[in-house]
C-alpha cells in the first residue's frame, strides 16, 4: 500500500518538474545553511574547548566572604578569614578527596622593566607546590622553590605572553628585574603559556608578598588540588561537609552561602556546558528559522498545488478515495519534497563545512597580546545529520498538513464541475 | 435496487432554493433508467443524491438494502467505492495517468495490490475493446475512447449501479452510439444504470424515462412494453 501511495506521489511530482524543483529549492537552501550554520557553530564550541581544554577541573578554590546573618551572637557583614589552616579542615573532614592545598595571597600590581615597559597585572603570592598543583611548564629557569620561600626571596615568575609584552618575543629575559611597586624582583623562570590564570599572573613567593605588603596569614584564595569531585554531586557533598566545618570553626552558619564561596572544576565545567549548549541551541534557533521559510514556501506552493488539482482530488473521492487516503498522500507527497531536496541541501551543507575546514579551519589570528585559534573543525557529526533528517521530515508533514486538509474537503461535486 | 421516498433537497446560498421537492421513484435491478429535465429542474441533483456525491434533506434513500442517509465521509467514500460506478460528460479521468492505471484507480482505494490491479485493469479494457490503448494517456485518445475507458474505470469495482451524468453529451453522433452500444450491452448482462441526458434519441434508448420538472417528476414513460 505505502509502496503504491510513493508510486501515485512520484507520479504527481514528475508531472510538475519545475513546480517541484522551485519548492524544493527553498527547502535546499534552508537545510544547505542549517548545516553550515551547525557546522560553523562546532567551530566556534570546538576552539573554546581547546582553547580552555587545559582548565585545571581537578582544582576547588575557596574563597573567604563576609557573612549574611546573624549567628550565635555575632552580627551578620562579619568578614570571614581564611588561611591555610582551613585547607587542612578540608583535608580532615574528605581526607580521600583532598590531595594537597596551598594558600594564595593577590594583588593588583603594575610591573615596570629597566626600559620603561609597564604591564598592570596581579601579582600573585603562591608556593612551590602550585606549579605540581596547575601543571605549570617551566620553559626557562626554575619554579618558585623552598628557599625562595624561607629568605622571603624577591624573584618572579613570568608567562612567555608577559616576556613578549614587557621585553621582546622569545627573549631571554631570567635574571633580568622588573620592578614592582618599588621593589625589584629577579625573573627565575619563564612559563609556558597555558590556559592556567596563573599564566597571566606574576607569580612570587608568598612569604615575600606578605613581608612586603604587610599582610598576615589572611589568604585570598585558597587552593585545593582534588581528586573524585568532578561530578557535581560528588563536589556537592564535599561543599556541604566542608561548609559545615569551616561554619564552626568560623563561626557562621551552616546554611551561609556568602561567608564562604567554594568554587570547583565540576561547577566550571558545567558553566563551560552551559555556554556551549546555548551556542548550540542559538545556531539551531538561526538554522530552524531558515528553514522555516522554505517549509512555508512548500506549503504555500502545496497549496497552490492542492488547489490546481482540484479537479483531481475531486475524481479520487466521487470514485471512493476517502479523506484520509487524500490527507496521506499530500502530506507524503511534500515530505517527499522535503526530504529529497532537503538532502540536496545536506550533502552541499557537509560539502561546504568540510570546505571550510580546509581553508579556515583551525587557522589563528593575531589578537596583538597573543594568537589565538578561532575556527577548529568546522563540521558537522552524524547526530546532526539524524537530527536534520527528523526536522525535515517532521516539517515536511507540517508544510503538508494544512494543504492536504484542504484537498480533503474538496466536495467532489464541485471538483467536478470546476472544470 | 434503488428505492427513493419522498426526497427533497434544498440548498442555502443565500435565497433557499428547493431543487427537490419530494422524489418518489422505484428502480429494480436490471433496469435502465433515463433521467430527462430541463436544466434546473433538479435531475443533476437528483443523481448527486443516487451516487451519494450529496445529501438530502427529508426523505429516504435505501440503495440495494442499505440506507443510504447521513453517512460520514469515510462511509459515504466507501459505499461510492464499493456499490457505484460513475460516468461522466466530461470523463473525468486523471491526465497524468495512462488508461490503465486510470481504470485501477478504484481498486487503489480498496487497498488491492499494483499487479492484480492492473490485470483487472486490462481485462476491463479489453471488455470495452481498449486493449491496445492501455498504455496511452488520456489527451491522446479521442471523446469516445475516454469513455469507453471511464466505463472500464465505473465497471472494475463491480458495483450494483452505474450512474451516468450525460455520458454522451461531448460526444459525436458517432461515437454516442457506440457508448450507448456499450451501455446497453451492459444492461442486458444484467447491470442497473441511471443516466442523466437531455437528449431525446438517447433517452429513448432506456427502458424507461422519468421527466423532471420543475423538482417533482412529471411522468413516467416506460418503453419496455412498446419495444420489440
Amino acid at each position: 500500500m505505502l509502496y503504491d501511495i510513493f508510486i501515485e506521489i512520484i507520479g504527481s511530482i514528475k508531472r510538475n518538474k519545475l513546480r517541484s524543483a522551485a519548492t524544493g529549492f527553498a527547502v535546499t537552501s534552508g537545510i544547505f545553511l542549517l548545516i553550515v550554520l551547525l557546522g560553523a557553530g562546532n567551530g566556534v564550541i570546538h576552539t573554546l574547548e581547546y582553547n580552555v581544554g587545559t582548565l585545571a577541573l581537578d582544582a576547588v578554590y575557596v574563597y573567604p566572604g563576609f557573612t549574611s546573618n546573624a549567628f550565635e551572637g555575632y552580627s551578620k557583614e562579619q568578614r570571614v578569614q581564611i588561611d591555610e589552616s582551613d585547607g587542612e579542615l578540608a583535608q580532615k573532614v574528605a581526607p580521600e578527596n583532598i590531595n594537597s592545598y596551598a594558600a594564595q595571597f593577590s594583588t593588583s600590581v603594575t610591573a615596570v622593566t629597566q626600559d620603561e615597559k609597564a604591564l598592570s597585572t596581579t601579582l600573585a603570592g603562591v608556593g612551590p607546590i602550585f606549579q605540581e598543583m596547575m601543571g605549570l611548564q617551566v620553559l626557562k629557569g626554575r619554579f618558585l622553590n623552598d628557599i625562595d620561600m624561607k629568605e622571603n626571596r624577591r624573584v618572579a615568575i613570568i608567562s612567555e605572553t608577559m616576556v613578549e609584552r614587557l621585553f621582546a618575543k622569545d627573549a631571554n629575559v631570567v635574571g633580568h628585574y622588573l620592578t614592582i611597586d618599588g621593589s625589584m624582583y629577579q625573573i627565575v623562570g619563564i612559563l609556558k603559556d597555558s590556559n592556567s590564570e596563573y599564566t597571566q599572573e606574576i607569580l612570587v613567593p608568598q612569604t615575600t608578598l606578605r613581608l612586603i605588603y604587610n599582610r598576615n596569614k589572611e589568604a585570598d584564595i585558597l587552593v585545593m588540588k582534588t581528586k573524585g569531585l568532578e561530578q557535581t554531586p560528588a563536589f556537592e557533598a564535599f561543599e556541604s561537609i566542608y561548609r559545615k566545618a569551616m561554619a564552626l570553626k568560623h563561626n557562621f552558619s551552616p546554611d551561609d552561602t556568602q561567608a564562604i564561596y567554594v568554587d570547583g572544576g565540576s561547577s566550571q565545567a558545567e558553566t563551560m556546558d552551559t555556554a556551549f549548549s546555548l551556542i548550540r541551541s542559538s545556531f539551531w534557533f538561526l538554522g530552524i528559522l531558515t528553514l522555516l521559510s522554505g517549509v512555508t514556501g512548500v506549503s504555500n506552493i502545496m497549496l497552490i498545488s492542492v488547489k490546481e488539482r482540484t479537479h483531481e482530488f475531486g475524481i479520487r473521492k466521487a470514485i471512493g478515495a476517502k479523506p484520509w487516503q487524500i490527507i496521506l498522500m499530500v502530506i507524503l507527497e511534500s515530505v517527499l519534497i522535503t526530504t529529497i531536496f532537503g538532502y540536496i541541501g545536506m550533502l552541499l551543507g557537509i560539502v561546504f563545512c568540510q570546505w571550510m575546514d580546509a581553508s579556515v579551519g583551525g587557522s589563528t589570528m593575531d589578537i596583538g597580546v597573543e594568537s589565538i585559534q578561532y575556527f577548529q573543525d568546522p563540521t558537522v557529526g552524524l547526530d546532526i545529520c539524524i537530527e536534520a533528517t527528523i526536522i525535515m521530515i517532521v516539517a515536511g508533514a507540517i508544510a503538508g498538513f494544512f494543504p492536504a486538509r484542504k484537498a480533503a474537503h474538496i466536495k467532489p461535486i464541485e471538483a467536478l464541475l470546476a472544470r | 435496487m434503488i428505492h427513493l421516498r419522498n426526497i427533497h433537497k434544498t440548498y442555502h446560498n443565500g435565497a433557499d432554493l428547493h431543487v427537490l421537492k419530494g422524489i418518489d421513484l422505484d428502480i429494480e435491478p436490471g433496469e435502465f433508467v433515463a433521467i430527462m429535465g430541463a436544466s434546473g429542474s433538479g435531475k443533476s441533483t437528483l443523481l448527486n443524491i443516487l451516487g451519494i456525491l450529496d445529501n438530502y434533506d427529508e426523505g429516504e434513500y435505501i440503495l440495494d438494502n442499505t440506507l443510504i442517509k447521513n453517512l460520514s465521509e469515510n462511509k459515504a467514500a466507501h459505499y461510492r467505492n464499493h456499490m457505484i460506478g460513475f460516468v461522466f460528460q466530461s470523463f473525468n479521468l486523471i491526465s497524468f495517468k495512462d488508461a490503465q492505471e486510470n481504470v485501477a484507480l478504484p481498486l487503489f482505494y480498496q487497498g488491492v495490490g499494483r499487479k492484480k490491479r492492473n490485470e483487472l485493469a486490462l481485462q476491463q479494457l479489453e471488455k470495452v475493446g481498449l486493449t491496445n490503448w492501455a498504455h496511452h494517456y488520456p489527451n491522446e485518445m479521442s471523446g469516445g475512447q475516454k469513455q469507453r475507458v471511464a466505463i472500464a474505470r465505473a465497471l472494475i469495482t463491480h458495483p450494483r449501479i452505474i450512474l451516468a451524468d450525460e455520458p454522451t453529451g461531448a460526444l459525436d453522433s458517432k461515437t454516442t452510439i457506440e457508448v450507448m452500444e456499450l451501455l446497453k450491452e451492459l444492461n442486458r448482462q444484467g447491470m442497473t444504470i441511471v443516466m442523466v441526458t437531455h437528449e431525446k434519441d438517447v433517452a429513448h434508448q432506456a427502458g424507461r424515462i422519468v421527466h423532471i420538472v420543475d423538482g417533482q417528476i412529471d411522468y413516467i414513460e416506460d418503453l419496455r412494453t412498446t419495444k420489440p
